[in-house]
């Protein structure tokens, strides 16, 4: 008998009782891990075990293959067909319509975001993001080329089989359902490893994925941990394509053990130190909302988060003086209060890594603006923080810190923001503040990022692609460009005569 | 204040209502017109009046472009996000499901259609509603790249006002084909349906409110052609027009666009598609798929297989079996609603003349009746499914389509012989290639001058495949990414950065 979680939730955003079953979801079944072990799952406002979750290991993900890979052959595929696919994601993402509110709830009591912001672009965004592949489904395209009229010759757009997807903590729902959408949509099967920080709204989606009536073995959700299940995945002999989203350093592994197993694909989705730029022109109440945004997000755990904001030196006081205010008036507090607008970063390790980053920071003179402390003695906690005075070398300025941290950066030539804006390995996201029309394209156009936004920032759409250049990542996510991610392309010639 | 109609159908193959209301539905509510000649309504499995229905005029349609005008400006077009425009269609899909065993019951009365291939047809406009529905939010232009001094990028923006005229043969489905696609690329619509087949038309307009789409998105004037089909072709405010229907009436169409605002028409007309059978085709196949070409839907279909050549290595066996499959539908005819009949009767007093007039005419000119040919029973419309053979490519009934349970058969030697026997003629919507042989399959089926080519099937057309004449079967293509094109236009946007003059 495999793990449960009943819960009840009493809380002033959320009131209601759940329980479902959190075992490994493998061939439609939940079960135990082949060691029964266990992982804990911890409550990031105070520290606490949540509950225990099945451990999944190196064994089940070869028993997930297994069953995924004779899915793939009989009843998914391309023996199931689109408009079936369409019909089964349509009513998944009907249920998490229907259950928005305990997944909100499920992904604040797991990760720490607030239960509104859950509620409001985690989960809708997610139900958005399902609703929109099942559509995509029944119109996967080939083409037809001409070449001769002696010759018929076509590609195909095949699902490329069992394909392995490795998802990170800061938005479990969300990335859940941007691999897993276009994945069912164009035909594959999926073995999934979860964060094992934040497993329960994946494990809470097997339960739907079973009501809706998906075939055993399409959807395999393993939770473990990365050295462990993430390794066999991205080094699994008969998994041919690999999509993972986190941390750069782990992205470079996962390239590794594709080039030593089998060359199978990949698409990384890694991290970023994202430059928002104001300039003089700016409509100057509109960029600092945007900033605030951009860098305070999800507690700063946003791989496109703005973190680093350049301000033109005729903007800089006024923009400084409000933003600081705005920053100020963010509410640090329980997740499930009504007022909160951050919760706790995700867990112990994390916490330590930004509070590190903010000692570096301090280290190497710059200014705390506002912020730099922890909040409260439980849980992971800590303020909205702003360091002014950098240097372009220093730590805080170079490395993605992922927490609540922003820097901001007086500047005043167009050429040398840019160029400032580029001098990254990374190249994520960035934004443009100017209400010069041809200075934000301009420079939107000359910024080295997947994403460019123009008076605006972390504002992102299902029908629209998303991904990094350079060490930010590989291949598109969202819109049509996904499905590419997930197609093997053959291409057929029919002889109409040409004879030997 | 309009009527509603309800009748009580205890049968066999349907047991329950069917209720409509039969006013016009304009803006989202149901009005009379200021015509007082309504629409009699006949079931043609009889002959008689089922009941009648309003019939609009030119000032409903003036009434009908004002709502779909304002709507369009205020509650629908670019003003509602494509996901949003998507979800309405579902909503419709939905409703259309739940109602779905009326809304056959309604093809079967209204239309002759057996009450099995009346489910099929509702669950094909089910399908089409979904499908589109998930195009809503995918309607892309394109960046285009020409100097970095300049962004410069296509908009497929909706029309605005569109309007819809569709034919008899297929209400419900027809209906879907052209609303789906028009919606999910944010336009506003107002369909006329056939003045002989308005009734499952009107079972729709009255899920439109509950599907939650806006007032005006959707409006349904049932009328006449020269009552309201014309006042649509000739409107300076309806951008585009979408007809469905019989060539002759398609030419007026195009006619008045040229008279009135170049209105942009896409067309759907008639077809004397050719089915060609080769010596090597699967023969038992063959003879099942040519009899479903030309006898489903008791002929009445745009694409029909009516001119089927047989090969004559072949000829002898398969129209021994094509008579037997002929006569096995003589057999099993009766009334739409007797749960077992597979043919029915045509759909209307006017076309039953037409088609009987053409199997006149085809006896006049001297090809052989190897079956049918003649009435089916006193009652109703009933034609026996009719087989010519001895067919010269001439002849009036090799020629002019017939809409009608009637195929031609047509020997042949070569393949080079039948391609241009098949090509002759002005029509090219449809075509059949039944060979084992995978060359000659596409060599012919690429030679062929038709919008659809089916290879060793007939008919099973698909949501997602584009679907259209060649020549004078039509202009545009229907289903697919395709119709998307029907009812989009392109804005290119230039931006300048930094050009100085």
């Amino acid at each position: 008998m495999s793990t449960h979680f009943t819960h009840e939730f009493d809380t002033p955003a959320y009131k209601g009782k759940v329980s479902f079953p959190t075992g490994l979801f493998i061939d439609g079944k939940f079960v135990d891990g082949s060691d029964k072990t266990t992982i804990d799952v911890i409550n990031p406002t105070n520290g606490k075990v949540i509950t225990k979750i099945a451990e999944a290991t190196a064994k089940d993900v070869d028993i997930a293959v297994e069953a995924a890979q004779r899915a793939f052959d009989t009843t998914w595929g391309l023996n199931a067909s689109g408009a079936t696919r369409s019909r089964l994601m349509t009513k998944l993402w009907e249920f998490m319509e229907r259950d928005q509110k305990i997944l909100a709830a499920l992904e604040a009591l797991d990760n720490g975001k607030t239960f509104q912001w859950a509620l409001d672009v985690d989960i809708a965004f997610s139900t958005d993001t399902i609703r929109y592949y099942s559509g995509w489904a029944d119109k996967i395209h080939g083409q037809v080329m001409e070449t001769d009229d002696k010759k018929l010759t076509y590609s195909r757009h095949e699902p490329i089989g069992v394909v392995g997807q490795i998802i990170p903590w800061n938005f479990p729902l969300l990335m859940w359902t941007w691999k897993i959408g276009p994945a069912l949509a164009t035909g594959n099967t999926v073995v999934l490893k979860p964060s094992e920080f934040t497993p329960l709204t994946a494990i809470y989606m097997c339960s739907l994925i079973q009501e809706a009536g998906f075939p055993p073995g399409v959807v395999n959700i393993v939770t473990g941990y990365g050295h462990t299940v993430g390794n066999a995945i991205s080094s699994h002999m008969k998994i041919e394509k690999v999509a993972f989203t986190g941390s750069t350093l782990v992205g470079r592994k996962i390239m590794e053990n594709a080039a030593k197993s089998n060359l199978k694909n990949v698409t990384l989705e890694l991290g970023g130190k994202s430059p928002n730029i104001i300039f003089n022109d700016a409509d100057l109440e509109q960029a600092v909302n945007w900033s605030l945004h951009g860098i305070f997000w999800n507690h700063g755990q946003a791989c496109c988060a703005g973190s680093r904001i350049f301000v033109q030196s005729g903007i800089y006081d006024k923009f400084l003086a409000k933003f600081t205010e705005k920053t100020k008036g963010l509410k640090v507090g329980d997740p499930f209060a009504t007022d909160s607008y951050q919760g706790p970063q995700v867990s112990q390790q994390q916490y330590d890594r930004i509070m590190s980053y903010i000692d570096s920071g301090k280290e190497e003179g710059a200014t705390v603006h506002v912020g730099g402390e922890r909040v409260g003695n439980e849980g992971y906690f800590i303020q909205p923080t702003i360091f002014t005075n950098t240097e372009p070398h220093m730590k805080i300025v170079q490395e993605e810190i992922f927490g609540p941290v922003g820097v901001v950066i007086k500047f005043e030539d167009e050429d040398d923001v840019v160029h400032q804006a580029n001098d990254t390995m990374y190249g994520l996201a960035s934004a443009v503040f100017s209400q010069d029309i041809n200075k934000a394209l301009t420079v939107a156009h000359r910024l080295r990022a997947g994403t460019a936004w123009v008076n605006c920032a972390n504002t992102l759409n299902a029908s629209v692609p998303f991904g990094g250049y350079k060490q930010s990542g590989i291949g598109r996510e969202l819109g049509e460009y996904a499905l590419h991610n997930y197609t093997s392309v053959k291409a057929v010639h029919v002889n109409l005569g040409i004879k030997m | 204040m309009t009527d509603q109609f309800s009748l009580k159908l205890d049968t066999p193959a349907y047991k329950g209502t069917v209720s409509i209301n039969t006013g016009l539905f304009i803006n989202g509510q149901w009005l009379k017109s200021v015509n007082p000649e309504k629409l009699d309504v006949v079931n043609p499995a009889t002959g008689k009046i089922v009941t009648s229905v309003e019939g609009g005029c030119s000032k409903d349609i003036d009434i009908a472009v004002d709502a779909a005008e304002k709507a369009y400006k205020t509650s629908w077009g670019l003003k509602v996000p494509g996901s949003t425009r998507g979800q309405m269609l579902l909503n419709l899909a939905k409703l259309i499901e739940e109602n779905a065993d009326e809304f056959a019951a309604l093809e079967a009365l209204n239309c002759g259609k057996p009450f099995g291939q009346a489910q099929q047809e509702i669950a094909g406009c089910v399908n089409e509603f979904k499908y589109y529905a998930g195009w809503a939010d995918k309607v892309h232009g394109k960046t285009i790249e020409t100097t970095e001094n300049k962004m410069a990028y296509t908009r497929h923006e909706p029309y605005g006002v569109v309007a819809a005229i569709i034919p008899w043969n297929g209400p419900m489905m027809m209906l879907s084909w052209k609303v789906a696609p028009a919606l999910a690329t944010g336009n506003t619509i107002i369909v006329k349906p056939s003045e002989l087949t308005p009734l499952s038309a009107l079972k729709f307009a009255s899920l439109v409110n509950e599907a939650g789409i806006p007032p005006g998105v959707i409006n349904i004037v049932n009328g006449t052609g020269p009552a309201v089909g014309e006042a649509m072709a000739y409107h300076p405010r309806i951008r585009k027009l979408a007809f469905t229907g019989s060539t002759l009436t398609g030419r007026k169409i195009q006619e008045a666009s040229a008279k009135s605002n170049l209105k942009v028409i896409t067309l759907e007309l008639g077809g004397k598609s050719p089915n060609i059978i080769f010596d090597d085709a699967d023969l038992e196949q063959a003879i099942k798929w040519a009899s479903f070409g030309i006898f489903a839907n008791m002929g009445q279909a745009c694409c029909a297989g009516s001119r089927i050549f047989v090969q004559e290595g072949i000829y002898d066996k398969f129209i021994e079996g094509f008579a037997a499959a002929a006569h096995y539908l003589q057999q099993n005819t009766g009334d739409p609603f007797s749960g077992k009949a597979l043919h029915g009767p045509q759909t209307s007093s006017g076309q039953f003349d037409r088609i009987m007039s053409y199997i006149n005419s085809g006896k006049t000119d001297g090809a052989h009746i190897l079956s049918g040919g003649e009435r089916d029973g006193n009652e109703g419309y009933f034609i026996k499914p009719t087989i010519f053979t001895e067919v010269k490519p001439n002849m009036k009934i090799a020629q002019e389509e017939i809409f009608g349970p009637v195929g031609v058969v047509i020997k042949f030697k070569t393949e080079e012989e039948v391609i241009e026997m098949a090509n002759n003629t002005t029509y090219g919507l449809a075509c059949g290639v039944f060979t084992e042989n995978v060359s000659r399959a596409i060599r012919v089926a690429h030679a062929l001058e038709a919008g659809t080519a089916w290879i060793n099937t007939y008919h099973t057309i698909e949501t997602m495949v584009p679907f259209g004449g060649y020549k004078q079967s039509g202009i545009g293509r229907e289903q697919g990414e395709y119709a998307l094109e029907n009812y989009t236009q392109v804005k290119a946007v230039h931006i300048n950065i930094g050009l100085k003059l």
